[in-house]
């Protein structure tokens, strides 16, 4: 299969980017889309042209280092499922596919399709955990949890912090990522001590960051290759309402 | 040899060594804590647990990945599952059964006291992550619930779905994230170790280079813990993460730290085929699989090229559940693998290229229904379908073995201290508990007892005469290692040759993979250790690699992990040629039972083989850790 790219180059972070034209040639369809940007890379370093920048770790769709927009879709057309797990099968042979980084205010430019995500891990940083010291842990089976609870934890849980909700959101929100992990752990027992703090302190940083609010577009959930539900948005919503209320009542 | 070579196994039964020997090893107060710091390199299960957890303790911990966050370290990728010895089942599993089947597994080449400890800590282990948040998956009851894996008769293992690394590394990433708020470990993401500092014969600190920038650091510690992974991408072709690398580990070991074991790598019997010359990496279909799953080859070499579905049951070889009736499907990973080896040998392989066998769920699906099956393995399904574009619950998968974990890292005691004093090692990175083979569901076992119970009680025991001799980042030491970090990068960057790095990578892995992959033998094993010095003097003459060192720049960040591998190669191959007997995962043909099984040579082998590095273009020396079996009885490992 033959196609045309183009792709966003931009030097550094300060430096303006602009999209350039390059052609692939002869790829096989079962070549992941990343494969073949390593395919142009050879082709680019034979040419003694600068390879094109770009982050992916694990390739089957858990890390969450792949960070690609593909003709404007988060990690491409193939959802659910991050750009690593994307295959040229999926495209027309000849077509022209453009890509870029994922572009939200909070996660600047590194260089080419490099972003910068710290922004995410602050927000875990302002709560988003279960104070538990290591050592002070009671038998596992001692506090059992209704497995639908169970369940829908682990399906909050299995966000993989790539971003890809904030990029496609219009109002680049990272309410689909804030609300997993809030959503997690308000649903486990463990997770009930620190429950108010924890959204409170969470939804605080995320704003602060520069996230957008969420306008129930739903394109959060629509491009996240973990697929977790915007219904954990609505349920953010209410832990947050909760968490006001109680402070208000001086609980 | 800097250091001492002493596994320092305390004495006492089998059952009491750990309680005695946390009884009467020193501690650090925690108002010296504070004014000790620790450098964590990693943070995957093993690193990321051990920085939070030293945090917790008030210690000053600086932790350092390449990945642009902790939480996508490689253990995230891990599916399967956690063993614990916890015996909720009720069917019969204690300590001491995870203890011996996990010793049984790895074919008797560790040592039974390092073992014994991580089967007692495992039940911490699965108490400490279901406090963190980890979602397990439960029965109705909201009781935790286990399956089997490969290697054991009892259902032991806790679960999150297909992924359970992930949970387990976010809990240990969420832990992380509180001490990083409260100001007691100090993140670095997107930096890469390149060098181990050594201090009067001391480990006190590592050079960096930041992967954004190209800045290079020195930092000073009180003590340096590597948990840096394992080095299967040595082959290019692994189920590892791109980015995993030998880089750290091999750099200590060019310092002086130990490198035991280093030709003990686990090829994973479960993996989809290798589809293409462009593919990047290999693709895990986690163990679990096997409990429903049934694998099957045609009895018939012409059969290969049918149908599966045309081939009937009779025309079927389902030869684990031949050859292994007790354990069947179920059979350990080294010897399903070679098992698979062996049918495509025999031209009886399916698939493009004849290497491929078939992972069949029909019976299942028609014992269980398709719901069930959606419910326990519905994500591996859905990665199943991406990559092939098959679907699984119609057509049976096709799998073949592909590197997986590596069992060999650095030498360490007791304490998982190396040889070099003020160095620790942990989790994958080092070599101390499963042998010549590790079982499913132990990796993240060991990782995160390595890093939540065994170092923290271990390192005062060396921190407590450390107070007060922390060096100065700015002594020569230092400012020497830095210079030798920074000559190697302009030497790369000065080559300016014609060929790719993926080229010298690629035809290394293969050359590891046929030579020293799922068998070996002496001729083969002499001719890579020919061909790698000389693949090795073609890199630095003919790599190219451009940019320049103050960049964002992939391909010199990728040039020195291939330099290492194209040493460390060697290591490996002459490990393998010295190790003359079959154990786990290191199969020699020339020693083999007459129905083709691993012959051990317990009289001259049982031994860790830990390797001294003897200075460049010199031959590395070997030192013999003796492994004394109290209380098991050496025996044939037998699946049958």
């Amino acid at each position: 299969m033959n196609f045309k790219l183009r792709i966003w180059r931009q030097p550094n972070r300060k430096s303006p980017g602009k999209l350039a034209d390059y052609e692939v040639l002869d790829i096989s369809p079962n070549t992941s889309f990343l494969e073949m940007l390593d395919i142009l890379n050879e082709t680019l370093l034979g040419r003694g042209d600068e390879p094109i920048a770009f982050e992916s770790d694990c390739r089957e769709g858990i890390c969450g280092t792949c960070s690609l927009t593909i003709n404007g879709e988060a990690h491409g057309p193939d959802h659910p499922g991050a750009v690593c797990e994307l295959y040229m099968r999926k495209f027309r042979d000849g077509a022209t596919i453009t890509v870029e980084p994922f572009r939200v205010g909070s996660f600047p430019i590194v260089k080419d399709l490099v972003i910068e995500r710290s922004a995410l891990d602050r927000i875990v940083q302002a709560g988003g955990f279960i104070s538990a010291r290591t050592g002070s842990a009671p038998e596992a089976n001692s506090i059992p949890v209704a497995k639908h609870n169970a369940d829908l934890a682990m399906e909050a849980a299995a966000c993989i912090g790539c971003g890809a909700c904030a990029a496609a959101c219009p109002n680049g929100s990272a309410m689909l990522f804030t609300s997993a992990k809030v959503s997690h752990l308000a649903l486990l027992p463990q997770g009930h001590p620190e429950r108010e703090s924890r959204v409170l302190k969470m939804v605080q940083v995320m704003d602060a960051e520069g996230f957008g609010n969420c306008t129930n577009t739903y394109e959060c959930e629509a491009v996240c290759p973990a697929e977790i539900s915007a219904s954990f948005i609505a349920k953010l919503n209410r832990e947050y309402a909760r968490a006001v209320l109680q402070r208000s009542a001086g609980e | 040899m800097i250091g001492s070579f002493d596994a320092k196994i305390p004495p006492g039964p089998l059952a009491q060594k750990w309680r005695s020997h946390r009884d009467h090893s020193r501690l650090v107060s925690p108002n010296n804590r504070r004014k000790l710091e620790i450098i964590v390199v990693g943070s995957g299960l093993a690193g990321g647990s051990a920085a939070a957890t030293l945090g917790e303790l008030g210690y000053r911990v600086k932790c350092f990945c390449f990945q642009d966050s902790p939480r996508r370290a490689h253990s995230i990728a891990a599916q399967g599952g956690i063993n614990a010895a916890k015996n909720y089942q009720n069917d019969g599993d204690s300590v001491y059964r995870l203890f011996y089947d996990t010793i049984k597994g790895g074919d008797f080449r560790s040592r039974e006291a390092n073992v014994y400890r991580l089967a007692e800590i495992a039940n911490n282990i699965i108490d400490q992550c279901v406090a963190q948040g980890v979602p397990f998956a439960r029965e109705y009851s909201g009781y935790l619930a286990n399956r089997s894996f490969g290697g054991a008769q009892v259902s032991r293992t806790f679960y999150a779905r297909g992924q359970t690394g992930q949970q387990l590394l976010l809990g240990c990433y969420q832990a992380l994230c509180r001490q990083i708020a409260a100001g007691t470990v100090r993140m670095f993401p997107q930096t890469e170790m390149l060098d181990l500092v050594i201090v009067d014969r001391q480990a006190k600190g590592i050079i960096t280079r930041s992967l954004r920038s190209g800045n290079i650091e020195r930092h000073a510690a009180d003590a340096v813990v590597l948990a840096s992974g394992g080095y299967g991408n040595v082959y290019y072709l692994s189920t590892n993460a791109r980015g995993s690398n030998v880089t750290a580990t091999y750099r200590a070991y060019k310092r002086g730290a130990l490198f035991a074991n280093p030709s003990f790598t686990q090829i994973h019997p479960t993996c989809i085929p290798v589809s293409g010359e462009h593919q990047s990496k290999l693709t895990l279909m986690s163990e679990s699989l096997r409990n429903d799953g049934r694998v099957w080859v045609p009895k018939r070499k012409e059969d290969r090229e049918k149908a599966p579905g045309e081939i009937h049951d009779a025309d079927r070889d389902y030869y684990l559940e031949r050859k292994y009736p007790s354990y069947g499907n179920l059979a350990p990973r080294d010897i399903s693998s070679r098992a698979a080896k062996e049918v495509c040998d025999e031209g009886r392989g399916v698939g493009p290229g004849g290497r491929g066998v078939y992972l069949d769920f029909a019976d299942a699906i028609k014992r269980l229904g398709e719901e069930t099956i959606r419910e326990r393995y519905g994500n591996l399904f859905e990665v199943y379908e991406k990559i092939t574009g098959e679907d699984a619950y119609k057509v049976p998968m096709r799998i073949y073995p592909a590197v997986h974990y590596t069992m060999g890292g650095l030498w360490v005691d007791y304490d998982l201290m190396s040889n070099v004093p003020g160095l620790f090692v942990i989790g994958e990175a080092n070599f101390s508990d499963h042998g010549a083979n590790r079982l499913g569901a132990s990796a993240l076992m060991q990782g995160l007892a390595d890093g939540y119970f065994v170092l923290p009680n271990t390192l005062p025991n060396y921190l407590a005469s450390q107070m007060g001799k922390r060096p100065s980042p700015d002594s020569p030491e230092f400012l020497q290692a830095e210079q030798d970090v920074r000559a190697k990068i302009d030497r790369l960057l000065k080559i300016n040759g014609t060929r790719s790095l993926d080229s010298f990578h690629r035809e290394l892995g293969l050359l590891l993979w046929e030579k020293c992959g799922m068998s070996r033998h002496e001729k083969g094993l002499r001719e890579a250790l020919q061909k790698i010095p000389e693949l090795r003097q073609e890199f630095w003459r003919d790599v190219r690699v451009l940019g320049m060192n103050e960049d964002f720049n992939q391909s010199l960040e990728r040039a020195g992990r291939v330099a290492d591998f194209l040493e460390f190669a060697e290591l490996m191959c002459k490990d393998a040629l010295e190790r003359d007997e079959s154990a786990g995962a290191h199969f020699r043909e020339e020693h083999q039972t007459s129905d083709g099984e691993a012959l051990r040579d317990d009289e001259r082998h049982a031994a860790v083989f830990a390797w001294e590095f003897g200075g460049d273009g010199q031959p590395p020396k070997l030192h013999r850790e003796p492994l004394r079996f109290e209380t098991v009885h050496l025996t044939q490992r037998s699946y049958k």
